[in-house]
């Protein structure tokens, strides 16, 4: 095995300067704003712009909406699949991937068209009806990856015998969701939320798109007309998505340390 | 096991014709959400892409995708597609053999595999700015590479902003992307067969390109295929980094959604529909393959 594992080391450190290099050049690049020496005056910079404040808000808000949303939609139908209707798992499997097939452009050109102001659903005419319409969209982005992940979660619980037994004590459906399903899959529906909460803060063409003030298109224009703010931008961008996986790291080595919960 | 399930709520009183006839009630929320947000939203392009102004059945649009510069900008998309789907199985495919198999210490597997979930997920604008940042003319790497090597890889004629350029930046998420899902299939290799390989005096050469490879075949070209439709359809990094310089498609129906540069917006639909196909053949491709590798991985 020695002659396998020198080939290994090459390839690692090929790979380590593949992947490091941006991430240096963009860290350094993003430290050089002051003429000579190092300094954070790009973060500075960046972090005080009141848009950044707002567009970046405004998109944690929309991504916390989305996952709440991606959660009511999800959770229920994968359970449901799970108990009553296996057959039709295929069906319900094939729509949660079709956003892999179309590109986002796609479905956003659609909504444009579909959803305008003389449309028989003018949910474009309003800022309020623009933002659900945006939710929509990213529930969609995420769709692919909640459905895998609360539908692996789901697996590992005997879906029939839990509910039987919530039943057989009287309770509701509501409270069989609420109280017994959900708990039981809760680290794999925030593994589902951290993912796409990475997705939702970076999307720039459904926002674009729909001219909603988010955190991309904010970050697209400040590339196109600053030179150091925008590395501190993606520092900043790379360390949320680094965030969001140690997170998703973090609850899933949580959940093998606690016993399951029946 | 089902029925005792159904069963179990006996104080209801029994549905009038079957119990089962209702339960597809429970995913309606669902089908209606994927209707509105997914299905109805395609539908209205494809269907938009073979209708005219009026309304009323058309090739014409479709026809129109056969211009010279529409054909162009399929063209080099589908060839960045390409080039950074197969460089990106190939180098995901060494390091996921490498931490798999390659005698590397055990604890780097799981940082490995941690940084390729996020590097995967690192795509859009932020990932633009880096590679301006490394690569772009007075980036980290093309001033070191100037001034310590007196090489001006400018001069040379590279650009990021073009074939090569875009290629490179993509395979900051495709190489990760392709170390995800091949690693389970890399893994799935039982001992056996290497030492089957080996009693039989196969070299490590013979084993890979005898055994090993056509096990893994259609795993490699399913996720080449799954890689391709994902670069496909990547807009923002292309257009962080090129603005519209670079005519792909995706970045030719961003222009003319934002009402730029085509006139008619059923060459819209078309361009978007032209789209659809050809990431959804590319996903056909995959989940095909997909299907038959398992057959090995169980």
């Amino acid at each position: 095995m020695k002659r396998n594992s020198l080939w290994s080391w090459i390839v690692l450190v090929l790979a380590v300067l593949y992947f490091a290099l941006p991430l240096i050049g963009t860290f350094e690049f993003s430290l050089k704003m002051r003429r000579g020496v190092y300094s954070f005056d790009a973060y500075r910079v960046v972090l005080s712009d009141p848009r950044f404040q707002s567009t970046f808000l405004y998109s944690v808000t929309m991504a916390l909406c989305t996952i709440v949303l991606g959660i009511i939609i999800v959770v229920p139908t994968a359970y449901w699949v799970r108990l009553k209707l296996p057959r039709w798992r295929p069906i319900i499997e094939f729509i949660t991937l079709l956003p892999l097939v179309i590109p986002p452009i796609v479905v956003v050109f659609g909504y444009i068209r579909l959803y305008n102001t003389s449309s028989w659903l003018p949910l474009t005419g309003s800022a309020w009806g623009t933002n659900v319409l945006l939710a929509f969209g990213y529930a969609t982005l995420s769709l692919p990856y909640m459905y895998r992940a609360v539908d692996t979660g789901l697996r590992a619980i005997d879906v029939a015998t839990l509910t039987e037994a919530a039943q057989s004590l009287g309770a509701s459906w509501l409270t069989i969701m609420g109280r017994v399903i959900l708990p039981n899959v809760s680290v794999a529906v925030l593994s589902g939320a951290f993912l796409t909460f990475a997705i939702v803060i970076g999307e720039f063409v459904m926002a674009a798109l729909l001219s909603r003030p988010a955190f991309g298109p904010y970050m697209q224009l400040l590339g196109a007309n600053r030179a150091y703010e925008p590395a501190a931008l993606a520092v900043i961008a790379f360390a949320i998505t680094w965030l969001c996986m140690g997170l998703i790291q973090l609850v899933s080595r949580f959940s093998k340390a606690a016993p399951a919960r029946i | 096991m089902t029925d005792a399930i159904v069963a179990a709520p006996a104080s209801q009183p029994p549905l009038s014709g079957g119990r089962m006839s209702f339960a597809w009630l429970g995913v309606v929320p669902f089908l209606l959400f994927a209707l509105l947000a997914l299905i109805l939203p395609t539908l209205e392009i494809v269907i938009g892409s073979f209708t005219d102004q009026a309304g009323s059945f058309t090739l014409a649009n479709i026809a129109n995708l056969f211009q010279p510069s529409i054909l162009a900008a399929y063209w080099i998309s589908i060839r960045i597609s390409l080039a950074s789907a197969f460089l990106g199985c190939l180098f995901g495919f060494l390091i996921a053999v490498a931490v798999g198999l390659g005698g590397l210490p055990p604890w780097m597997r799981s940082p490995i595999l941690t940084f390729s979930g996020v590097a995967s997920n690192f795509a859009g604008i932020p990932l633009a700015f880096a590679f301006l940042a490394t690569l772009g003319r007075l980036g980290l790497v093309t001033v070191i590479l100037r001034d310590w090597f007196g090489v001006n890889i400018y001069a040379l004629g590279f650009n990021l902003l073009s074939f090569s350029g875009l290629t490179i930046t993509y395979l900051f998420f495709q190489i990760p992307l392709m170390v995800l899902i091949v690693m389970p299939a890399v893994d799935g290799l039982r001992r056996e067969w290497r030492e089957a390989a080996d009693i039989l005096g196969a070299s490590s050469f013979q084993y890979w390109r005898m055994v090993a490879i056509p096990i893994l075949w259609p795993s490699l070209l399913g996720t080449f295929a799954l890689l391709f439709a994902n670069s496909f359809g990547a807009v923002a990094t292309a257009y962080a980094l090129t603005g519209s310089s670079l005519s792909i498609v995706p970045i030719l129906l961003f222009a003319q959604i934002r009402g730029d540069v085509l006139q008619d917006p059923h060459l819209g639909y078309a361009l978007a529909f032209g789209m659809i196909v050809v990431t959804g053949i590319a996903n056909g491709i995959y989940i095909w393959l997909r299907i038959r590798s398992e057959r090995w991985l169980k």
